[in-house]
Protein backbone atom coordinates (compact mmCIF):
# COMPACT_ATOMS: atom_id res chain seq x y z
CA UNK A 1 0.00 0.00 0.00
CA UNK A 2 1.73 3.20 -1.16
CA UNK A 3 1.71 6.71 0.85
CA UNK A 4 -1.61 8.10 -1.63
CA UNK A 5 -3.28 4.56 -0.83
CA UNK A 6 -3.15 5.20 2.64
CA UNK A 7 -4.14 8.97 2.48
CA UNK A 8 -7.10 7.84 0.86
CA UNK A 9 -8.36 5.44 3.09
CA UNK A 10 -7.40 7.87 5.93
CA UNK A 11 -10.14 10.11 4.27
CA UNK A 12 -12.45 7.88 4.31
CA UNK A 13 -11.97 7.49 8.81
CA UNK A 14 -11.49 10.89 9.21
CA UNK A 15 -14.49 11.97 7.23
CA UNK A 16 -17.30 11.63 9.62
CA UNK A 17 -15.77 13.06 12.69
CA UNK A 18 -14.99 16.74 10.97
CA UNK A 19 -17.45 19.43 9.66
CA UNK A 20 -14.75 21.25 7.57
CA UNK A 21 -15.87 20.29 4.56
CA UNK A 22 -13.92 21.89 2.24
CA UNK A 23 -10.67 20.91 4.28
CA UNK A 24 -11.98 17.42 3.54
CA UNK A 25 -11.86 17.62 0.15
CA UNK A 26 -8.03 18.93 -0.43
CA UNK A 27 -6.65 16.88 2.20
CA UNK A 28 -3.12 16.47 1.83
CA UNK A 29 0.07 15.39 3.52
CA UNK A 30 0.04 18.83 5.38
CA UNK A 31 -3.45 18.78 6.84
CA UNK A 32 -3.67 18.60 10.62
CA UNK A 33 -6.05 17.14 11.90
CA UNK A 34 -7.07 19.35 14.85
CA UNK A 35 -5.98 22.93 13.32
CA UNK A 36 -7.21 22.30 9.66
CA UNK A 37 -10.12 19.74 10.01
CA UNK A 38 -11.32 21.34 13.24
CA UNK A 39 -11.41 17.27 15.14
CA UNK A 40 -12.42 17.64 18.64
CA UNK A 41 -9.01 16.28 20.51
CA UNK A 42 -11.40 13.50 22.27
CA UNK A 43 -12.06 12.06 18.85
CA UNK A 44 -8.69 11.34 17.86
CA UNK A 45 -8.72 7.96 20.07
CA UNK A 46 -11.78 6.99 18.42
CA UNK A 47 -9.81 7.60 14.99
CA UNK A 48 -6.94 5.47 16.18
CA UNK A 49 -9.49 2.49 16.76
CA UNK A 50 -11.21 3.16 13.38
CA UNK A 51 -7.38 2.61 11.86
CA UNK A 52 -6.57 -0.20 13.68
CA UNK A 53 -9.47 -1.86 12.52
CA UNK A 54 -8.80 -0.46 9.11
CA UNK A 55 -5.15 -1.37 8.38
CA UNK A 56 -5.12 -4.74 10.79
CA UNK A 57 -2.20 -3.04 13.23
CA UNK A 58 -1.67 -1.82 16.98
CA UNK A 59 -0.70 1.71 17.74
CA UNK A 60 1.69 2.02 20.58
CA UNK A 61 0.96 5.13 23.03
CA UNK A 62 3.94 6.82 22.32
CA UNK A 63 3.39 6.41 17.82
CA UNK A 64 -0.35 7.53 19.01
CA UNK A 65 0.83 10.90 21.10
CA UNK A 66 2.57 11.72 17.32
CA UNK A 67 -0.70 10.87 15.54
CA UNK A 68 -2.34 14.69 15.09
CA UNK A 69 -1.63 15.27 11.26
CA UNK A 70 -1.49 13.65 7.79
CA UNK A 71 2.15 13.32 7.60
CA UNK A 72 2.80 11.79 11.36
CA UNK A 73 0.07 9.34 11.05
CA UNK A 74 1.15 7.86 7.59
CA UNK A 75 4.42 7.63 8.37
CA UNK A 76 3.49 5.88 11.20
CA UNK A 77 0.45 3.68 9.28
CA UNK A 78 3.48 3.25 6.78
CA UNK A 79 6.28 1.95 8.72
CA UNK A 80 3.31 -0.61 10.65
CA UNK A 81 2.51 -1.97 7.43
CA UNK A 82 6.20 -2.43 6.71
CA UNK A 83 7.13 -4.34 9.71
CA UNK A 84 4.04 -6.72 9.83
CA UNK A 85 5.18 -7.83 6.37
CA UNK A 86 8.64 -7.95 7.19
CA UNK A 87 7.56 -10.92 10.04
CA UNK B 1 -38.74 41.43 43.85
CA UNK B 2 -39.57 37.51 43.06
CA UNK B 3 -40.57 36.35 39.29
CA UNK B 4 -43.56 34.17 38.47
CA UNK B 5 -42.24 31.43 36.68
CA UNK B 6 -44.43 29.89 33.82
CA UNK B 7 -44.34 26.77 31.79
CA UNK B 8 -43.60 27.97 27.82
CA UNK B 9 -42.72 24.41 26.30
CA UNK B 10 -43.72 20.67 26.84
CA UNK B 11 -41.78 17.56 25.70
CA UNK B 12 -42.18 13.74 26.26
CA UNK B 13 -40.60 10.46 25.37
CA UNK B 14 -43.24 8.16 26.87
CA UNK B 15 -44.04 4.59 26.66
CA UNK B 16 -47.47 5.40 25.19
CA UNK B 17 -46.44 8.45 23.77
CA UNK B 18 -43.23 9.85 22.08
CA UNK B 19 -44.60 13.28 20.63
CA UNK B 20 -46.82 15.91 22.61
CA UNK B 21 -50.01 15.06 20.65
CA UNK B 22 -49.85 11.27 20.91
CA UNK B 23 -49.28 11.51 24.32
CA UNK B 24 -51.87 13.53 24.50
CA UNK B 25 -54.52 11.83 23.02
CA UNK B 26 -53.41 8.61 24.86
CA UNK B 27 -53.33 9.38 28.23
CA UNK B 28 -57.24 11.39 27.39
CA UNK B 29 -58.19 8.32 25.88
CA UNK B 30 -56.27 5.91 28.92
CA UNK B 31 -54.32 4.14 26.21
CA UNK B 32 -51.71 1.76 27.97
CA UNK B 33 -47.86 2.10 26.74
CA UNK B 34 -47.53 -1.63 28.94
CA UNK B 35 -45.88 -4.50 26.83
CA UNK B 36 -44.61 -7.84 27.07
CA UNK B 37 -40.92 -7.58 26.53
CA UNK B 38 -38.77 -10.85 25.56
CA UNK B 39 -35.68 -9.59 26.51
CA UNK B 40 -37.14 -9.77 30.20
CA UNK B 41 -38.69 -13.15 29.93
CA UNK B 42 -35.12 -14.42 28.03
CA UNK B 43 -33.54 -13.37 31.27
CA UNK B 44 -35.98 -15.21 33.50
CA UNK B 45 -37.27 -12.14 35.18
CA UNK B 46 -40.57 -12.58 37.17
CA UNK B 47 -42.07 -9.27 35.84
CA UNK B 48 -41.37 -9.76 31.78
CA UNK B 49 -44.07 -6.53 31.17
CA UNK B 50 -42.56 -2.59 30.81
CA UNK B 51 -43.27 0.44 29.32
CA UNK B 52 -40.61 1.60 27.00
CA UNK B 53 -41.16 4.79 24.65
CA UNK B 54 -41.29 3.38 20.63
CA UNK B 55 -38.80 5.46 19.03
CA UNK B 56 -38.09 5.07 15.13
CA UNK B 57 -33.72 5.01 14.16
CA UNK B 58 -35.52 7.85 11.58
CA UNK B 59 -36.79 9.79 14.43
CA UNK B 60 -33.43 9.05 16.72
CA UNK B 61 -31.34 10.67 13.32
CA UNK B 62 -33.19 13.89 13.41
CA UNK B 63 -31.92 14.81 17.23
CA UNK B 64 -28.45 13.40 17.08
CA UNK B 65 -25.38 13.51 14.28
CA UNK B 66 -24.17 10.41 12.98
CA UNK B 67 -20.44 10.66 14.60
CA UNK B 68 -23.05 10.73 18.22
CA UNK B 69 -25.34 8.05 16.68
CA UNK B 70 -21.92 5.29 16.27
CA UNK B 71 -21.55 4.47 19.19
CA UNK B 72 -24.66 5.41 21.32
CA UNK B 73 -26.09 2.94 23.71
CA UNK B 74 -27.50 5.01 26.12
CA UNK B 75 -31.55 5.11 26.14
CA UNK B 76 -32.13 7.41 28.81
CA UNK B 77 -30.06 10.05 26.81
CA UNK B 78 -31.84 9.22 24.03
CA UNK B 79 -35.35 9.72 25.48
CA UNK B 80 -34.10 13.08 27.50
CA UNK B 81 -32.53 14.73 24.47
CA UNK B 82 -35.79 14.20 22.56
CA UNK B 83 -38.23 15.15 25.05
CA UNK B 84 -36.10 18.27 25.94
CA UNK B 85 -34.99 19.65 22.44
CA UNK B 86 -39.36 19.03 21.43
CA UNK B 87 -40.07 21.05 24.66
CA UNK B 88 -37.37 23.52 23.67
CA UNK B 89 -39.25 23.93 19.89
CA UNK B 90 -42.61 23.65 21.63
CA UNK B 91 -41.53 26.64 23.49
CA UNK B 92 -41.16 28.34 20.13
CA UNK B 93 -37.31 28.88 20.63
CA UNK B 94 -34.75 28.26 18.05
CA UNK B 95 -32.20 25.36 18.24
CA UNK B 96 -29.78 26.99 15.98
CA UNK B 97 -26.14 27.35 15.78
CA UNK B 98 -25.13 29.99 18.29
CA UNK B 99 -21.80 30.78 19.10
CA UNK B 100 -22.67 32.40 21.98
CA UNK B 101 -24.07 30.80 24.74
CA UNK B 102 -27.39 31.95 26.14
CA UNK B 103 -25.86 32.82 29.21
CA UNK B 104 -29.67 33.56 30.86
CA UNK B 105 -30.54 29.38 30.12
CA UNK B 106 -30.11 26.65 31.63
CA UNK B 107 -30.94 23.27 32.48
CA UNK B 108 -31.86 20.74 35.29
CA UNK B 109 -32.34 17.48 33.71
CA UNK B 110 -32.46 14.65 36.22
CA UNK B 111 -31.57 11.01 36.12
CA UNK B 112 -31.04 8.11 38.57
CA UNK B 113 -28.13 6.84 36.21
CA UNK B 114 -26.87 6.81 33.08
CA UNK B 115 -26.24 4.83 29.95
CA UNK B 116 -26.35 1.10 31.75
CA UNK B 117 -25.84 -0.46 28.84
CA UNK B 118 -22.95 1.40 27.59
CA UNK B 119 -21.66 0.98 30.82
CA UNK B 120 -22.12 -2.89 31.18
CA UNK B 121 -20.32 -2.92 27.42
CA UNK B 122 -17.26 -0.80 28.82
CA UNK B 123 -17.03 -3.44 31.62
CA UNK B 124 -16.57 -6.20 29.30
CA UNK B 125 -14.49 -4.92 27.69
CA UNK B 126 -12.28 -3.88 30.83
CA UNK B 127 -12.54 -7.15 31.69
CA UNK B 128 -11.25 -8.72 28.38
CA UNK B 129 -8.48 -6.80 28.65
CA UNK B 130 -9.68 -4.91 25.85
CA UNK B 131 -9.67 -1.01 27.81
CA UNK B 132 -8.27 0.64 24.35
CA UNK B 133 -11.29 -0.26 22.99
CA UNK B 134 -13.37 1.94 24.67
CA UNK B 135 -12.76 4.81 22.56
CA UNK B 136 -13.59 8.51 23.57
CA UNK B 137 -17.52 7.59 23.91
CA UNK B 138 -18.18 5.65 27.27
CA UNK B 139 -17.42 9.02 29.95
CA UNK B 140 -20.27 10.89 28.38
CA UNK B 141 -22.54 8.81 28.26
CA UNK B 142 -21.83 7.02 31.39
CA UNK B 143 -21.51 9.45 33.54
CA UNK B 144 -24.63 10.79 35.43
CA UNK B 145 -24.78 14.20 33.94
CA UNK B 146 -24.32 13.13 30.30
CA UNK B 147 -28.19 14.07 29.55
CA UNK B 148 -27.81 17.45 30.30
CA UNK B 149 -24.20 17.44 28.83
CA UNK B 150 -25.77 16.80 26.13
CA UNK B 151 -28.76 18.54 26.04
CA UNK B 152 -26.62 21.71 26.89
CA UNK B 153 -24.24 21.58 23.63
CA UNK B 154 -27.39 21.70 21.04
CA UNK B 155 -29.19 24.43 22.91
CA UNK B 156 -26.33 26.06 23.68
CA UNK B 157 -26.90 26.71 27.64
CA UNK B 158 -24.56 29.36 28.89
CA UNK B 159 -26.77 29.34 32.59
CA UNK B 160 -26.21 26.29 35.03
CA UNK B 161 -26.33 23.27 33.39
CA UNK B 162 -26.71 19.94 36.33
CA UNK B 163 -28.58 16.87 36.61
CA UNK B 164 -30.23 16.22 39.86
CA UNK B 165 -30.81 12.56 41.04
CA UNK B 166 -33.43 11.71 44.02
CA UNK B 167 -34.61 8.14 42.85
CA UNK B 168 -38.31 8.78 41.91
CA UNK B 169 -38.49 11.82 43.43
CA UNK B 170 -36.18 12.88 40.65
CA UNK B 171 -38.27 14.57 38.06
CA UNK B 172 -40.45 16.68 40.56
CA UNK B 173 -37.40 18.11 42.20
CA UNK B 174 -35.61 18.80 38.92
CA UNK B 175 -38.63 21.56 38.36
CA UNK B 176 -38.65 22.74 41.98
CA UNK B 177 -34.65 23.46 41.54
CA UNK B 178 -35.40 24.92 38.20
CA UNK B 179 -38.54 27.18 39.55
CA UNK B 180 -36.04 28.42 42.17
CA UNK B 181 -33.45 29.30 39.94
CA UNK B 182 -36.02 31.42 37.78
CA UNK B 183 -37.61 33.02 40.98
CA UNK B 184 -34.66 34.31 42.52
CA UNK B 185 -33.40 35.95 39.32
CA UNK B 186 -30.39 33.90 38.51
CA UNK B 187 -32.11 32.35 35.01
CA UNK B 188 -34.67 33.67 32.51
CA UNK B 189 -35.28 30.26 30.89
CA UNK B 190 -34.29 26.83 32.42
CA UNK B 191 -35.27 23.23 30.93
CA UNK B 192 -36.67 21.19 33.78
CA UNK B 193 -37.02 17.51 32.94
CA UNK B 194 -35.69 14.01 34.20
CA UNK B 195 -34.79 10.81 31.96
CA UNK B 196 -34.48 6.93 32.30
CA UNK B 197 -32.92 3.76 31.23
CA UNK B 198 -34.72 1.08 29.44
CA UNK B 199 -33.85 -2.40 29.78
CA UNK B 200 -33.18 -5.43 32.06
CA UNK B 201 -29.87 -3.71 33.50
CA UNK B 202 -31.73 -0.87 35.30
CA UNK B 203 -34.89 -2.73 36.09
CA UNK B 204 -33.11 -5.82 37.34
CA UNK B 205 -32.58 -4.50 40.97
CA UNK B 206 -36.57 -3.91 41.63
CA UNK B 207 -37.46 -7.37 40.17
CA UNK B 208 -35.04 -8.46 42.54
CA UNK B 209 -36.73 -6.61 45.61
CA UNK B 210 -40.03 -8.17 44.19
CA UNK B 211 -41.69 -4.95 44.40
CA UNK B 212 -42.67 -5.56 40.82
CA UNK B 213 -46.04 -7.41 39.58
CA UNK B 214 -45.47 -11.08 38.07
CA UNK B 215 -49.16 -12.09 37.77
CA UNK B 216 -49.45 -10.00 34.44
CA UNK B 217 -47.12 -11.51 32.16
CA UNK B 218 -49.61 -12.33 30.14
CA UNK B 219 -52.22 -9.39 29.87
CA UNK B 220 -49.42 -6.37 29.64
CA UNK B 221 -51.83 -3.56 29.13
CA UNK B 222 -53.80 -4.97 32.71
CA UNK B 223 -50.47 -5.01 34.91
CA UNK B 224 -50.12 -1.62 36.04
CA UNK B 225 -52.88 -0.84 38.49
CA UNK B 226 -52.58 1.83 41.04
CA UNK B 227 -55.42 1.95 43.47
CA UNK B 228 -57.03 -1.49 42.76
CA UNK B 229 -57.40 -4.06 45.39
CA UNK B 230 -55.78 -6.44 43.09
CA UNK B 231 -52.44 -4.29 43.12
CA UNK B 232 -49.22 -6.30 43.42
CA UNK B 233 -46.24 -4.46 43.10
CA UNK B 234 -45.65 -1.80 39.75
CA UNK B 235 -44.83 -2.48 36.03
CA UNK B 236 -40.59 -0.85 35.08
CA UNK B 237 -41.12 1.91 32.93
CA UNK B 238 -38.77 4.63 31.00
CA UNK B 239 -39.00 7.69 29.30
CA UNK B 240 -38.41 11.46 29.42
CA UNK B 241 -40.42 14.44 30.22
CA UNK B 242 -39.26 17.91 29.79
CA UNK B 243 -40.56 21.44 30.60
CA UNK B 244 -39.40 24.97 29.84
CA UNK B 245 -39.78 27.55 32.57
CA UNK B 246 -39.09 30.60 32.33
CA UNK B 247 -40.14 34.17 34.08
CA UNK B 248 -43.50 35.65 33.59
CA UNK B 249 -42.40 38.88 32.38
CA UNK B 250 -39.51 37.01 29.36
CA UNK B 251 -42.75 34.98 28.39
CA UNK B 252 -45.17 38.01 27.97
CA UNK B 253 -41.97 40.26 25.92
CA UNK B 254 -42.08 37.28 23.85
CA UNK B 255 -45.72 36.48 23.29
CA UNK B 256 -45.28 33.08 24.16
CA UNK B 257 -47.91 30.55 25.17
CA UNK B 258 -48.43 29.98 28.40
CA UNK B 259 -49.30 26.54 29.39
CA UNK B 260 -49.91 27.43 33.20
CA UNK B 261 -47.62 28.94 36.05
CA UNK B 262 -45.95 26.73 38.77
CA UNK B 263 -46.73 28.57 42.28
CA UNK B 264 -44.30 26.79 44.27
CA UNK B 265 -43.73 23.63 46.57
CA UNK B 266 -41.33 21.08 48.81
CA UNK B 267 -38.58 19.20 48.90
CA UNK B 268 -37.69 17.20 52.01
CA UNK B 269 -37.18 14.15 53.67
CA UNK B 270 -38.76 11.79 56.61
CA UNK B 271 -34.64 11.05 57.70
CA UNK B 272 -35.71 7.50 57.45
CA UNK B 273 -36.90 8.16 60.96
CA UNK B 274 -40.18 6.75 62.58
CA UNK B 275 -41.39 4.71 60.01
CA UNK B 276 -39.19 5.84 57.42
CA UNK B 277 -36.44 3.88 55.68
CA UNK B 278 -34.42 3.38 52.78
CA UNK B 279 -37.68 1.85 50.45
CA UNK B 280 -40.35 3.20 53.27
CA UNK B 281 -41.79 6.73 53.45
CA UNK B 282 -42.11 8.54 56.72
CA UNK B 283 -45.69 9.41 56.90
CA UNK B 284 -45.09 12.69 58.73
CA UNK B 285 -42.51 13.51 56.21
CA UNK B 286 -44.78 13.28 53.41
CA UNK B 287 -47.35 15.08 55.06
CA UNK B 288 -45.39 18.12 56.02
CA UNK B 289 -44.28 18.27 52.77
CA UNK B 290 -48.02 18.56 51.10
CA UNK B 291 -48.51 21.19 53.70
CA UNK B 292 -45.80 23.21 53.15
CA UNK B 293 -45.85 22.84 49.62
CA UNK B 294 -49.23 24.20 50.19
CA UNK B 295 -48.20 27.29 52.26
CA UNK B 296 -44.88 28.10 49.96
CA UNK B 297 -47.22 28.30 47.15
CA UNK B 298 -49.64 30.26 49.07
CA UNK B 299 -52.97 28.02 48.44
CA UNK B 300 -55.38 26.38 50.58
CA UNK B 301 -56.26 22.73 50.53
CA UNK B 302 -59.77 23.80 49.50
CA UNK B 303 -58.37 25.34 46.29
CA UNK B 304 -56.92 22.06 45.06
CA UNK B 305 -58.90 20.58 41.69
CA UNK B 306 -57.01 17.41 40.80
CA UNK B 307 -54.09 15.56 42.76
CA UNK B 308 -51.41 13.67 40.51
CA UNK B 309 -50.16 11.22 42.84
CA UNK B 310 -47.01 9.01 43.13
CA UNK B 311 -49.26 5.81 43.62
CA UNK B 312 -47.02 2.72 41.95
CA UNK B 313 -49.40 0.33 42.40
CA UNK B 314 -48.16 -1.36 45.48
CA UNK B 315 -49.67 -1.70 48.86
CA UNK B 316 -48.19 1.44 49.64
CA UNK B 317 -50.99 3.07 47.90
CA UNK B 318 -53.48 3.78 50.35
CA UNK B 319 -51.03 5.08 52.45
CA UNK B 320 -50.29 7.59 50.08
CA UNK B 321 -54.14 8.32 50.47
CA UNK B 322 -54.17 8.31 53.81
CA UNK B 323 -51.37 10.76 53.74
CA UNK B 324 -52.62 13.06 51.42
CA UNK B 325 -56.01 13.32 53.43
CA UNK B 326 -54.07 13.76 56.63
CA UNK B 327 -52.49 16.93 55.17
CA UNK B 328 -55.22 17.96 53.18
CA UNK B 329 -57.29 17.95 56.25
CA UNK B 330 -60.69 18.15 53.96
CA UNK B 331 -64.19 16.33 54.76
CA UNK B 332 -64.44 13.27 52.79
CA UNK B 333 -66.50 14.19 49.95
CA UNK B 334 -64.72 17.35 49.61
CA UNK B 335 -61.24 15.41 48.80
CA UNK B 336 -60.00 16.71 45.75
CA UNK B 337 -60.09 14.34 42.11
CA UNK B 338 -56.45 11.97 41.95
CA UNK B 339 -55.28 10.39 39.33
CA UNK B 340 -52.35 8.29 38.56
CA UNK B 341 -50.76 8.10 35.27
CA UNK B 342 -48.53 4.84 36.30
CA UNK B 343 -51.49 2.80 34.88
CA UNK B 344 -50.96 3.43 31.63
CA UNK B 345 -47.25 3.70 31.10
CA UNK B 346 -45.47 1.90 34.74
CA UNK B 347 -43.55 3.44 36.86
CA UNK B 348 -40.91 5.63 34.98
CA UNK B 349 -38.33 5.70 38.31
CA UNK B 350 -36.12 8.70 37.53
CA UNK B 351 -38.57 10.06 35.10
CA UNK B 352 -41.93 9.71 36.22
CA UNK B 353 -41.97 12.82 37.80
CA UNK B 354 -41.06 14.34 34.70
CA UNK B 355 -43.47 12.67 32.49
CA UNK B 356 -46.22 12.87 34.95
CA UNK B 357 -45.97 16.89 35.34
CA UNK B 358 -46.27 17.05 31.71
CA UNK B 359 -49.45 14.94 31.66
CA UNK B 360 -50.61 17.53 34.62
CA UNK B 361 -49.69 20.66 32.64
CA UNK B 362 -51.72 19.42 29.81
CA UNK B 363 -54.70 18.88 31.84
CA UNK B 364 -54.37 22.27 33.17
CA UNK B 365 -54.23 23.99 30.22
CA UNK B 366 -56.17 21.95 27.92
CA UNK B 367 -59.16 21.42 31.30
CA UNK B 368 -59.47 17.61 31.83
CA UNK B 369 -58.58 14.86 33.89
CA UNK B 370 -57.06 11.96 32.62
CA UNK B 371 -58.83 8.33 33.46
CA UNK B 372 -57.39 6.12 36.41
CA UNK B 373 -56.83 2.71 34.23
CA UNK B 374 -57.17 -0.57 36.31
CA UNK B 375 -58.86 0.26 38.71
CA UNK B 376 -62.39 -0.62 38.57
CA UNK B 377 -62.12 -3.04 41.53
CA UNK B 378 -60.79 -0.20 43.26
CA UNK B 379 -59.04 -0.62 46.88
CA UNK B 380 -61.17 -1.34 49.82
CA UNK B 381 -59.05 0.19 52.03
CA UNK B 382 -58.94 3.45 49.73
CA UNK B 383 -62.70 3.36 49.51
CA UNK B 384 -62.79 3.99 53.43
CA UNK B 385 -60.49 6.96 53.21
CA UNK B 386 -62.19 8.48 50.21
CA UNK B 387 -64.99 8.77 48.14
CA UNK B 388 -65.14 6.85 44.97
CA UNK B 389 -65.89 10.36 42.86
CA UNK B 390 -62.97 11.18 43.45
CA UNK B 391 -61.38 8.10 41.32
CA UNK B 392 -62.25 9.04 37.92
CA UNK B 393 -62.09 6.11 35.51
CA UNK B 394 -63.95 7.89 32.59
CA UNK B 395 -62.38 11.26 30.51
CA UNK B 396 -63.81 14.30 32.46
CA UNK B 397 -63.48 17.59 30.53
CA UNK B 398 -63.93 20.42 32.52
CA UNK B 399 -61.62 23.09 33.44
CA UNK B 400 -59.42 23.10 35.98
CA UNK B 401 -57.61 25.17 38.54
CA UNK B 402 -54.81 23.92 40.78
CA UNK B 403 -53.13 20.76 40.33
CA UNK B 404 -51.25 19.37 43.38
CA UNK B 405 -48.13 16.76 42.21
CA UNK B 406 -46.21 14.69 44.58
CA UNK B 407 -43.39 12.18 43.76
CA UNK B 408 -41.70 10.18 46.38
CA UNK B 409 -38.61 7.82 46.17
CA UNK B 410 -36.15 5.73 47.60
CA UNK B 411 -34.07 7.37 50.22
CA UNK B 412 -37.59 8.73 52.22
CA UNK B 413 -37.61 11.65 50.11
CA UNK B 414 -40.56 13.53 49.21
CA UNK B 415 -41.43 16.50 46.34
CA UNK B 416 -44.72 18.31 45.88
CA UNK B 417 -45.07 20.79 43.33
CA UNK B 418 -48.14 22.91 42.86
CA UNK B 419 -49.57 24.51 39.04
CA UNK B 420 -52.17 26.73 38.56
CA UNK B 421 -53.73 27.42 35.23
CA UNK B 422 -52.61 31.02 33.59
CA UNK B 423 -54.88 33.89 33.18
CA UNK B 424 -53.88 36.87 32.02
Amino acid sequence: MNKEQIIDALKTIVQPYSEETSALAHIDENTDFINDLKINSANLVDIILDIEEKFNIEIDNDSMAKMLNVKATTDIIAAKLEARAGQ
Amino acid sequence: MDNRVVITGLGVCAPNGTTLAEFSEAIKNGISGIRHQPDLEALNFSCQIAGKPELSEERVSQYFTPLELRNLNSSGIVYGVIAGLDAWKDAGLTIENNDEPDWNSGTIFGAGTSGIDKFRWAINKIDDLEIRKLGSSVVIQTMASGVSAFISGKLGLGNQVSTNSSACATGAESILLAYERIKTGQATKMLAGSTSDSGPYIWGGFDAMKVCTFKHNHEPEKGSRPMSETASGFVPGSGAGALVLESLESALAREAKIYGEVLGGNINSGGQRGLGTMTAPNPVAVQRCIKAALQNAGIKASEIDVINGHLTATTKDALEIANWKEALQLPAERFPYINSLKGMIGHCIAASGSIECVASILELSEGFIFPNINCEDLSVEIKTLIPEKSIPQTLIQQPINILAKASFGFGDINACVIFKKYTS
